[in-house]
């Protein structure tokens, strides 16, 4: 019996104290005939050596990719350190830190977590984690609409060219609660966020502008001038940010004036294997004065009855299972893990360690730029400033491209067909600090074979195939 | 306890084979845009890093480390060879937006757990992509919002909840833009049928449950619930908090649910990581199935692939960035391998054979079930009521004297329908002698609140702190270090 300990004997003297006759009587209050007879769809049972050679052959037709996809999700390099310490027992199988004296090694933790996140995002406060930058993105939302008391329009401006599945997820979430999510278009030229698109869209008040950066495209955003438009319009600035990044760019809270009031994101980039999507963790820091609103568990310091050191999850006045109804978010199981990940990882890379990984991810996507240019038929869509990925043209379906590059292994970005039709036949290329100059050689040698033999077959393949390109 | 990660900082100190080189490339980002700080992070090397977290990982009580009957969590034991499994490099360094040619080791699993689910539950359809309970709560209420949207009936504007229920069921349907109504709890611990049947109506979108409820005690009267909330043109949805509970002895969709949510932290035995990560895959009756949250996996010709909104226009959307936490969905199929159709049915059985074992111990030695004419299922509830009031000591001190005995506390003051109440769930994995020992424990911290009751009320005595104090806490906000 797989994880059950019980020996014969054991059963007998258990059912004897209880008194009863067999463990089948322990269920007598089910009706009868409401019990399962059997379950015929599922397996039976596998060793951990059988099921080791099941998994090494499924992970093997998943591997040894070369990875130009980022879109939300990047690959980085995690020190060995990171995991090793997360995977021990005493972090991987603690609960919720409910029992502070109990659980010390994780609110501490914790704290230093808030304290590093939210100094990385230069904001006062930081929570504990979301879901995922996208869950985190329309709990900012929820925030901002309890918060704002003097424009109670309930409308939300948030760009074309955030995250697409964020802006679906956002929609899901908030679209329960009569709020109006407005879409604000991206320049064409640009690929940015432009205020004379923004001022034609405020014949009604505004709750909250939404300002990514880097944005969806990759490029960077004039977050200063966007900030001060919304707090010039009493709207609250929400920023949604690649932490990473934020070693080397202009952080949140020091966005235009009087900086943005709200930064959430996906913390994946901080230590956080790539892993089929999840589990990530998203961020949302805030100002101190807006804290009583920030939904999710809170870490904060304070003593032992000997007046010692010590950490407890506190605000709990918010949360649901003391509020229920009125609560500030239903979130109850948050990403605890992915954050000691991070945490480790922050502790390890410093300052300047986190900086030199940002600016060589962007130095590696000048050179994937600067390669990718010499492929004749290659547009580069957006020639503005941008973090680390960029929006190609291709002279050829980017469906057909991207199954034909896959067959060698090589990922080539992520087509942005399906979710900016009007970009025509374009993708979205990503390099960070692991590409090195051979592995962007030999993605631009495939490419420019791809291309030439694409023009030979190009209808036929698209024809027959059912593959689809996006998640 | 340890200093601050801060406190060991030194300017210039760093783990340098960790930094990556610089190149000749060019940075074309604007002044105006780069900042011109730095964060606060330590400046530490590698050996502190290691060093400073592995001892905080030791101040922490865990399953691997200690027995831990948190109730309505199911701490049982988190097997090493799939979280080992699960950190193959295939699965750790695959992109999520990879092309499904390139991820059919992935989807493979992730449609077979789909399956396993739809046959545990008795459930049509499921998609794995809600991140935690709260999260799959959220998705259910969000359906049947759509289901009765999709019907034009626009007047459904309440959902009804048991006051047993756990926190996250009103503070769900309230996010769902729902009014919540609750139903009181009869002297048995059963729905108190005749408020049911008061509260339902044309207003009614449905009910939220739990079954076995957080009393620990089968809703025997399931069946007479469901046929009122359906007559009425409501939806069921149940929580899947003490799925454990009945695993492979009574399914949900017989029960007549229409929608539920299944935490693969808690059942399906993943790692809670401390708070998280989870996993609450949803499952649902045909009715709803064109409502799933999106993407889930299909199959067709033995390929796997992605199924969205093209496949489901009814969706009620996408709840993640990509498709939830896959790496826990790999973890709770390998449990599932591994447990197979007969260790699954097991796992109700010993599960309830344990709670009711500790129980009989208990309620031997003097302590007082809640429903003591009720069979336990995997959890029981005592009651430190009347200790509370002859002794003067509270259901908090005896949990924080446990701690001293090396056991977690159990689940304290939940449900909040019951008074000094401590919820205990041994789960199917905890040895005879564990369970006795604990019960030790507990019978010895009575006879020390009779005793020398001074040691109860300022427990602990033996961790890093001592009790710890909540209120400053909350009124002095101190979130954040700042240097002296």
């Amino acid at each position: 019996m797989p994880f059950i300990p019980h020996s014969v004997n054991d059963i007998k003297q258990m059912l004897a104290t209880i008194d009863v006759a067999n463990i089948e009587q322990l269920f007598d209050e089910i009706p009868v005939h409401l019990r399962v007879k059997n379950l015929p769809a599922i397996p039976e049972s596998l060793t951990e050596m059988e099921l080791g050679r099941l998994m090494r052959a499924r992970a093997h037709l998943d591997s040894e990719l070369l990875c130009f996809i980022g879109a939300g999700a990047y690959e980085h390099h995690i020190p060995a350190a990171v995991w090793s310490i997360t995977s021990r027992g005493e972090f991987m199988t603690a609960y919720t830190p409910y029992q502070a004296e109990a659980s010390q090694g994780t609110l501490q933790l914790l704290y230093e977590y808030q304290t590093m996140m939210a100094s990385l995002m230069a904001l006062d406060i930081s929570n504990a984690s979301m879901y995922d930058g996208a869950t985190a993105l329309a709990e900012a939302i929820l925030m901002a609409v309890r918060l704002n008391r003097k424009n109670k329009s309930n409308r939300i401006l948030l760009p074309r060219a955030v995250h697409p599945f964020y802006q679906d997820v956002v929609r899901t979430i908030v679209s329960q609660q009569g709020i109006e999510i407005i879409e604000v278009p991206y320049d064409k030229t640009t690929g940015c966020v432009s205020l004379e698109t923004l001022d034609e869209m405020t014949k009604e008040d505004i709750t909250a502008l939404v300002i990514p950066q880097p944005n969806f495209f990759g490029v960077l955003e004039e977050v200063d001038a966007l900030t001060d438009w919304a707090h010039s319009k009493h709207a609250l600035a929400i920023a949604v940010v690649n932490p990473l990044a934020m070693a080397l760019l202009k952080a949140p809270g020091q966005w235009g004036k009087s900086g943005a009031d709200i930064a959430c994101g996906e913390g994946q980039p901080l230590g956080v294997p790539l892993a089929s999507g999840g589990p990530y963790y998203g961020f949302l820091c805030c100002k101190k004065e807006l804290v009583r609103q920030l939904p999710g568990r809170v870490v904060g310091r304070t003593v032992d009855s000997e007046g010692k050191q010590g950490f407890v999850l506190t605000m709990q006045a918010r949360e649901q299972h003391i509020r229920r109804a009125k609560a500030t978010s239903n979130i109850c199981t948050n990403q605890g893990l992915l954050v000691t990940a991070s945490t480790i990882y922050m502790s390890l890379m410093g300052p300047k360690g986190l900086r030199q990984v940002a600016l060589v991810s962007h130095q590696n996507a000048q050179l994937l730029q600067e390669k990718l240019a010499t492929i004749s038929g290659i547009e580069f869509v957006f020639q503005m400033p941008n973090f680390h990925e960029w929006v190609i043209r291709l002279p050829k379906s980017v469906d057909v491209v991207l199954r034909e590059l896959a067959k060698l292994k090589v990922q080539a970005g992520f087509s942005l067909r399906q979710v900016y039709p009007e970009l025509g036949e374009c993708l979205l290329v990503c390099a960070t600090e692991t590409k090195t100059a051979e592995d962007i050689e030999k993605f631009v040698t495939l490419l420019t074979s791809v291309l030439s033999l694409a023009s030979h077959s190009n209808d036929k393949t698209e024809k027959k195939s059912n593959v689809r390109t996006y998640l | 306890m340890s200093e601050l990660i801060f406190e060991l900082s030194h300017k210039g100190r760093c783990a340098t084979s960790q930094i990556p080189r610089r190149s000749a490339a060019k940075i074309t980002i604007p002044a105006h845009l780069l900042r011109q700080d730095e964060p606060r992070l330590p400046e530490v090397s590698e050996l502190q890093v290691v060093r400073h977290f592995t001892k905080l990982s030791r101040a922490n009580f865990s399953i691997d480390t200690q027995f831990y009957p948190l109730g309505s969590c199911t701490m049982k034991y988190n097997p090493r060879g799939v979280h080992h499994l699960a950190m193959l490099d295939g699965f750790l360094n695959h992109h999520p937006l990879s092309l499904p040619v390139n991820s059919q080791g992935y989807l493979a699993c992730a449609y077979e757990l789909q399956e396993i689910l739809k046959a545990m539950t008795g459930m049509q359809g499921v998609s794995l992509t809600p991140m935690a309970g709260a999260q799959g709560e959220f998705a259910g209420v969000a359906m049947i919002r759509a289901y009765h949207r999709a019907r034009n009936d626009a007047a459904r504007t309440e959902i009804l909840v048991p006051d047993a229920a756990h926190g996250t069921n009103p503070a769900t349907a309230a996010q769902c833009g729902y009014t919540v109504r609750e139903i009181p709890t009869d002297k048995d611990g059963n729905v108190d049928i005749e408020s049911l049947r008061a509260a339902v109506g044309p207003q009614t979108a449905g009910i939220m449950l739990t079954n076995p409820s957080t009393l620990g005690v089968f809703e025997q009267k399931i069946e007479e619930i469901a046929t009122i909330v359906h007559t009425a043109g409501g939806l069921l949805y149940y929580d899947g908090a003490n799925l454990n509970a009945i695993l492979g002895k009574v399914r949900p969709g017989d029960m007549g649910f229409d929608v539920m949510h299944i935490n693969l932290h808690k059942t399906f035995a993943t790692p809670h990581g401390g708070g998280g990560p989870g996993g609450g895959p949803v499952a649902v009756s045909e009715r709803l199935v064109p409502f799933m949250p999106m993407p889930i996996v299909g199959k067709k010709d033995g390929f796997y692939d992605w199924l969205t909104e093209k496949e489901y226009p009814q969706t009620i959307g996408r709840l993640s960035a990509f498709m939830g936490n896959a790496g826990i969905i790999l973890r709770a199929y390998m449990y599932a391998r591994l447990l197979g159709k007969e260790g699954m049915e097991r796992v109700a059985e010993f599960a309830t054979l344990n709670a009711n074992y500790l129980l009989a111990r208990l309620k031997a030695a003097g302590f007082t079930p809640a429903y003591a004419n009720r069979r336990a299922s995997h959890e029981f509830i005592i009651t430190l009521k009347t200790e509370a009031k002859e002794l003067h000591i509270t259901a908090l001190d005896v949990a924080k004297r446990l701690l001293d005995y090396d056991f977690h506390s159990p689940t304290m003051y939940f449900p909040l329908l019951v008074p000094e109440c401590l919820l205990i769930e041994p789960t199917e994995t905890e040895t005879k002698e564990v369970l006795d020992a604990f019960a030790d424990a507990l019978i010895q911290i009575l006879h020390e609140a009779k005793t020398q009751p001074e040691l109860v009320r300022t427990a602990p005595h033996t961790l890093p702190v001592k009790r710890l104090d909540e209120v400053k806490a909350a009124r002095e906000l101190d979130l954040v270090y700042r240097e002296k």
